[in-house]
């Protein structure tokens, strides 16, 4: 997991860029990289164990502080998406006690390919020199790539009240704003999630992270708008399984609960197949092996297909079904519409054809 | 009249250190809280009395005694009858962690002297409780360890130990096995079951309670065996985390169904007080037979469930 990066201080800086430009020149096309920043013990590893890694929250307690750049498997997440050259992400979680901006690291490169910088400051301790250092960050950034998206992550607010948060929020956005006024740069864009690792906040944050990253998130909600009007759906997700980010929704608004419910139905569907998916001894001998390591990975979702259907009490009905490997479509719909199956089955097999298609397009 | 009665309400009581997590666990299992909830939990006084609506005719009366010295002294005194007449499960909860096991040690022995002489039928389960702050590889260790100890000081009664913990299932299964000894048609249910997994060619039949989704009786049929040996009580967590979720919306879930690759699922409801779980070998049959086949049992489960009222009159 834990790739020997090139600590980014050394002399030849690219030595970084061709690990993680390489690909992308041949294909010509640039690859956007994700980089957390934030003042030491800010949270910023915490958050990439639990949202790549499925670490418990309660585990990254014992999680040690990061001395060096640490490029995040999310390539293996995401690993299908990049087969097809979907979308073909890298988090580098960046340390909180190297000083990039004296001069010892090449901006550019580092700056160069990065499609979103998450600056991570944590909400329950003083941030005021965490918030100087995102000012120097975001004007580093105006010097050398504008067009990265700035993300901010008002992180660890589950300990404070909803005043407080809010007030909090406030208050950085004012300094922020008023610092970069200063500073002449009026016309930058930012972005504020308020995040907590220990409810759905930080899934929620990240999802709205990647989605502006995705060129054909315009393609995919016209495609879950088509699928949610024809098939009388309330709500339509469609999930990266593993991490549990959604990588795009129809254009109705997203309220919390309704997300936060398929991603907990996720979790059921995962847990029972990690319990009944076992080998029934009725394949052959050499994937028995295969299988056995993967229980409750990628490999029960290899095969098309699955699908499973959640009612609840009040009418309405949570259907999943598995688009590729690791993508599945969730359906939030009242009882009556669900009636007619069969149609939905099909509307959803012609949704997932066309899902297809455009991942070609883009191969 | 009076003795059906008591005879279908079954008196529970749990007991233990102050602080040891008898009401947390309490409320974890009857009253869907989630682990982290339970840290809003005050200290218990006295007794507090639950009722508990079990399997329709089964009423657990759980008694959750508070458990600081002077209520203990109490109990063990001035209130020795009433509390200690007529137990059927004594519940005996542990704090691992507790750092004066030998003072913890004589009141359960004074405990089980007084259950002994009023209730000698009684069936003792000791909990060892808050596994979870012990290191995984030390965690059997201990168990063993304290579980010997409690064996010999139980003055001849029998008792049953486990090692459990309310941030895992591990507390699903000590109180699946608790509840079992309480159902008195566990076997009849048992058998019913079988014979509708015959039927419906089913590899794996559970039968859950619906409240507390505990799991009542199971079956399984089919050749290779499941790797997991503790999949009831995960099931049972996996389930009731996700009844936490829907009581967001103001809602409960009343039906699931999986297709996956290599088994099909379905948990829904099969009487008033239970929930089925029934899962298909791949390519078995249509989905559609297996929710036909449960509708079909459910009359007759439901008729089971009235016998057994009336027996116990």
């Amino acid at each position: 997991m834990e790739d020997p990066s090139p600590p980014l201080q050394s002399p030849t800086p690219s030595k970084v860029s061709m690990q993680n430009g390489l690909v992308s020149r041949v294909r010509g096309a640039p690859r956007p990289r994700l980089l957390l920043q934030g003042q030491r013990r800010s949270g910023k590893s915490s958050i990439s164990s639990v949202v790549f890694h499925k670490m418990p929250p309660t585990e990254t307690l014992f999680l040690e502080s990061t001395t060096r750049i640490q490029k995040e498997p999310v390539n293996l997440t995401w690993k299908p998406l990049m087969d097809s050259s979907f979308m073909d992400f890298q988090v580098w979680d960046f340390p909180g006690q190297i000083d990039y901006n004296d001069g010892t690291f090449d901006l550019e490169t580092l700056f160069g390919d990065t499609g979103a910088l998450i600056y991570v400051i944590d909400a329950q301790d003083e941030y005021l020199e965490a918030l100087t250092r995102l000012h120097q960050t975001i004007e580093a950034i105006q010097r050398h790539n504008p067009a990265i998206n700035i993300e901010v992550f008002i992180h660890k607010v589950d300990g404070l009240s909803d005043d407080f948060k809010l007030d909090t929020q406030r208050d950085i956005v004012q300094r922020t704003t008023d610092e970069l006024a200063d500073m002449g740069l009026d016309g930058v864009h930012i972005n504020y999630h308020l995040t907590s690792i220990y409810d759905h906040s930080i899934f929620e944050a990240f999802s709205k992270v990647i989605q502006k990253l995705l060129p054909e998130l315009g393609t995919l909600e016209n495609l879950l708008n088509g699928l949610v009007s024809n098939c009388r759906i309330e709500k339509a997700f469609l999930f990266d399984v593993l991490s549990k980010i959604y990588v795009a929704t129809d254009s109705s608004p997203v309220d919390v609960q309704s997300y936060e419910i398929c991603s907990d139905y996720i979790d059921v569907v995962l847990d029972m197949t990690e319990i009944y998916g076992y080998d029934r001894g009725d394949l052959e001998v050499s994937t028995v092996e295969e299988t056995k390591s993967s229980i409750g990975s990628s490999e029960d979702w290899s095969l098309p297909d699955q699908s499973s259907v959640m009612k609840l009490q009040n009418g309405m009905v949570l259907f999943l079904r598995e688009i590729n490997k690791f993508l599945a479509l969730i359906c939030i719909m009242r009882k009556e519409s669900f009636e007619k199956r069969g149609l939905i089955d099909y509307n959803v097999q012609v949704f997932q054809q066309a899902l297809e298609k455009v991942f070609e397009l883009h191969r | 009249m009076e003795d059906s009665k008591s005879r279908r309400k079954k008196k529970v009581l749990l007991m233990g250190k102050s602080g040891s997590g008898k009401s947390s666990m309490r409320s974890i299992v009857f009253s869907n809280y989630v682990a982290k909830d339970t840290r809003r939990l005050g200290a218990t006084i006295d007794v507090e009395h639950n009722h508990v609506r079990f399997l329709g005719g089964l009423t657990l009366n759980l008694w959750d005694c508070g458990g600081q010295d002077a209520f203990i002294d109490n109990y063990l005194n001035s209130q020795r009858d009433h509390i200690f007449k007529h137990v059927e499960v004594l519940i005996y909860v542990f704090d691992i962690e507790s750092r004066e096991f030998d003072r913890d040690l004589i009141t359960y022995v004074n405990c089980v002297e007084a259950l002994r002489d009023n209730s000698p039928n009684a069936h003792i389960f000791c909990l060892i409780h808050k596994m979870d702050l012990v290191q995984l590889d030390y965690r059997d260790a201990a168990f063993q360890e304290r579980s010997a100890l409690l064996r010999k000081k139980s003055l001849g009664m029998e008792i049953t130990c486990f090692a459990t913990s309310i941030w895992d299932e591990t507390l699903y299964k000590a109180w699946a096995s608790i509840v079992y000894t309480l159902i008195p048609n566990g076997p009849i249910l048992e058998r019913h079951l079988t014979a509708f997994a015959e039927i419906a060619e089913a590899e794996e039949v559970i039968l859950f309670e619906r409240t507390t989704f505990l799991v009542i009786a199971h079956v399984t049929r089919g050749g290779v065996a499941n790797p997991f040996p503790d999949r009831f009580e995960k099931i049972s967590n996996i389930v009731k985390q996700f009844k936490q979720s829907c009581s967001k919306m103001a809602s409960n879930f009343t039906a699931f169904e999986l297709r996956a690759h290599k088994f099909s699922a379905f948990i829904d409801i099969l009487t008033p007080n239970t929930y089925i779980l029934v899962v298909m070998p791949a390519n078995a049959a249509e989905s559609t037979t297996t929710l036909m086949n449960i509708a079909t049992c459910r009359k007759h489960f439901e008729k089971l469930e009235v016998i057994d009222k009336a027996v116990g009159k």
